[in-house]
């Protein structure tokens, strides 16, 4: 079953207030073995600005579709170095040293002398060390994961199609967005009726 | 490629029996549903249904009392004083310590499942992670309000935290207290996020099905824009892999910096070297009976049997006789280092706990984790529904009293029997423990109703359907036409 769904009205009925600018083509899927097929094809006729969607990652899509690694581990790397030398700058200066610094407010450090422990005890500092470089690689990771992502956003126009809800569900989609400096209207609805979808439609921003 | 024909085993109980280990062949993890659409169907039914099951309702007004009862007894706590409790001059922690570290120790099994398991690749994690790692969600924030209430001055809690004040005192960062502090909020933290991020592909699932206004725009706030973009899920698996391999040593820390408040101390009974590892054993042991005991009712009752299968209950049940040994074998040691260090009060102290005023707490102890679980060792009864619930009860019993037993009978006999006391509970102790678990299962409730149960994107995955031949059937071996799809493809990454 392949239908072309397209808007019925010609371009100059219809206010153009009502008529949005076309976001891109939508081809829906009934598995995802055929999505890896028409991704393989999409990125050899070289798109750049398209996207596969599906309810749960499809492997082989990121060799399919041809994404390079994120740098997210690099990032999550940095922030936990961060957390150690957060948590080892934290307890020395209010347990081992004694001078005044800003932050935010002053503050003054207490040379605490206690259970006959030198004031600089490394070994006794580890553990809040270790779960401050824990707590900030982890907490950095969600975080860096939705800005790259650009997560999160309130409306995308994408979800308003009804076909597109199943993305969440059972259906698997390949999108070519217009902006894309390879898309045209009818050669690129060719192409992916070409792919055998379930269906094809075109998207409005 | 053909599919064979499944010959399928039946339990007595009438259901399928998946439990056979065939080798070369993958276990069947979801049964009776072969697409994806009937998955999401028979998890979202659980939050669409327009009522909820009777004894759903039962059950949350019951938990809602005894909530009611626990925000009753705290309040006339902070109104009169820690004296309302039982504690007396060498039992400074009673019930209070032990609730703690019963409840930060349920919340382990919700880790190891959601991180450990994960890296390990065990499949079979994906039908019972989300409802564990919401079980670790609620069990630490039953923990968390005992040392917050155990303080005696409750509005001075702050001065756990480093912040500046008028008076420049600081926290004093060599104690195992505050390592606590910061360990046991790392963990929340932690657990939270991995839970929401987990959650946030099967949320938007639950906003795309939703009919109503309210529901459209509550979980389409909380499924923060999540389109299924493979953009999108390439970062995403990546921030997974990386929470679930920052979430094990943190895991495995919690419950060691748990056992530093006692090993760091010089107290017969306490001051002992096995103590992490006997601690994190414990935590896993008694969470994994608490999974047991809120799967098997929640599976009955929600329609997830064919999800959560008697294969996922009787590999729990594995991993609990495992935990349960090692457990054993740390009672054995940590007789036989009292014998063989010398120390008259290492003797005393471990002679007394199994003979002394409180040998009855010690003897359930051992009988509920040492004895009991062997019955595991069967499989009639690892596979048996009213077998694993009754012996995941007596688990939780008797993990409740190893704390209470280490706690209470290590201080109510130290070195000098002229400071000797004994501790009873009062009222309000008991009540306050009985609160806790109201608290625990409102909230768990609340989550069965409202939020995704089973990770739905991550049970698709493991479905055979989802290999990327696309063929479905058999057990995902099939198909020659990927021949441009990477090889690893259906082994790898997340489940």
């Amino acid at each position: 079953m392949s239908t072309l769904v397209t808007d019925p009205r010609p371009l100059s009925e219809g206010r153009p207030q009502e008529r949005g600018r076309l976001y891109g083509l939508m081809a829906e899927f009934a598995t995802p073995g055929e999505l890896l097929r028409a991704a393989d094809t999409v990125r050899k006729e070289g798109f750049r600005w398209w996207d596969c969607h599906s309810p749960f990652p499809v492997h082989g899509l990121d060799k399919a579709m041809g994404i390079s690694p994120t740098i997210l581990p690099v990032a999550v790397f940095g922030a936990a170095a961060t957390g150690a030398l957060v948590g080892f700058l934290l307890q020395a200066f209010t347990n081992s040293w004694s001078f005044t610094i800003w932050a935010i407010v002053w503050v003054t450090g207490y040379p605490y002398l206690i259970s006959g422990k030198p004031l600089l005890s490394m070994p006794a500092f580890i553990p809040v060390m270790f779960e401050l470089t824990i707590l900030l690689a982890a907490t950095s990771t969600v975080f860096l994961m939705l800005l790259f992502n650009g997560l999160p956003r309130l409306h995308h126009p994408l979800l308003k199609s009804d076909r597109f809800r199943r993305v969440t569900d059972d259906r698997f989609f390949l999108v070519i967005e217009a902006r894309d400096p390879k898309f045209s209207r009818a050669r690129t609805e060719s192409l992916l009726r070409s792919l055998h979808p379930v269906a094809v439609e075109a998207v409005e921003d | 490629m053909t599919t064979l024909p499944i010959e399928r085993a039946y339990l007595p109980s009438g259901e399928v029996d998946n439990t056979d280990e065939r080798p070369g062949e993958r276990a069947e993890l979801v049964l009776g549903h072969e697409t994806f659409h009937q998955v999401t169907e028979t998890v979202c039914r659980v939050t669409e249904a327009r009522r909820p099951p009777l004894v759903w309702t039962l059950g949350f007004l019951f938990s809602l009392m005894l909530t009611g009862m626990l925000g009753a007894m705290v309040t006339y706590l902070i109104v009169t004083g820690v004296g309302v409790w039982g504690l007396n001059n060498p039992v400074a922690w009673a019930f209070d310590i032990t609730n703690f570290v019963f409840w930060v120790g349920i919340g382990h099994a919700g880790t190891l499942i959601s991180a450990i398991l994960f890296l390990f690749r065990q499949k079979w994690r994906t039908a019972i992670n989300r409802f564990a790692e919401a079980m670790t969600i609620f069990a630490v924030i039953c923990a968390g309000l005992f040392p917050g209430i155990h303080i005696g001055r409750v509005w001075m809690a702050y001065y756990l935290f480093p912040l500046p004040n008028q008076m420049e005192m600081w926290p004093q960062f060599r104690s195992p207290l505050l390592w606590d502090v910061f360990a046991v909020s790392t963990y929340f933290t932690v657990s939270l996020l991995f839970w929401y991020v987990g959650m946030i592909p099967d949320l938007a699932t639950l906003r795309d099905r939703a009919t109503g206004r309210i529901r459209q725009i509550a979980y389409g706030l909380f499924a923060l824009g999540w389109r299924g973009s493979h953009r999108h899920w390439h970062r995403y698996e990546r921030a997974y892999l990386l929470l679930a391999a920052l979430s094990t040593p943190l895991v495995l820390s919690v419950h060691s910096v748990v056992s530093f408040d006692f090993a760091v101390s010089q107290l017969p009974g306490w001051h002992t070297t096995i103590f992490p590892p006997y601690f994190v054993a414990g935590a896993i042991f008694s969470g994994f009976a608490m999974v047991v005991t809120l799967a098997v009712p929640a599976r009955q009752l929600f329609g997830l049997k064919d999800i959560i299968t008697i294969r996922h209950l009787e590999n729990m049940n594995k991993v609990i006789l495992v935990t349960g040994c090692m457990v054993g074998y740390a009672y054995a040691m940590e007789f036989f280092i009292a014998w063989y260090s010398g120390s008259m009060y290492e003797q005393f102290a471990f002679i007394n706990r199994a003979f002394g005023q409180y040998w009855w707490a010690y003897w359930i102890m051992v009988s509920c984790n040492v004895l009991t679980p062997q019955l595991f060792w069967f499989r009639r009864i690892r596979t048996s529904i009213w077998g694993m619930f009754i012996l995941s009860l007596f688990v939780n019993v008797g993990m409740w009293f190893e704390r209470f037993v280490i706690i209470v009978t290590s201080l109510a006999n130290d070195f000098l029997p002229s400071s000797w006391d004994h501790f009873t509970p009062t009222w309000v102790d008991s009540l306050t423990m009985l609160g806790a678990f109201g608290l625990f299962f409102t909230l768990f409730l609340l989550f069965c109703r409202y939020l995704p149960m089973i990770a739905m994107a991550e049970v698709k995955a493991i479905m055979p359907a989802a290999h990327a031949d696309g063929h479905g059937g058999g057990d995902g071996h099939g198909g020659g036409e990927r021949a441009r799809v990477d090889p690893n493809a259906r082994d790898g990454g997340k489940p």
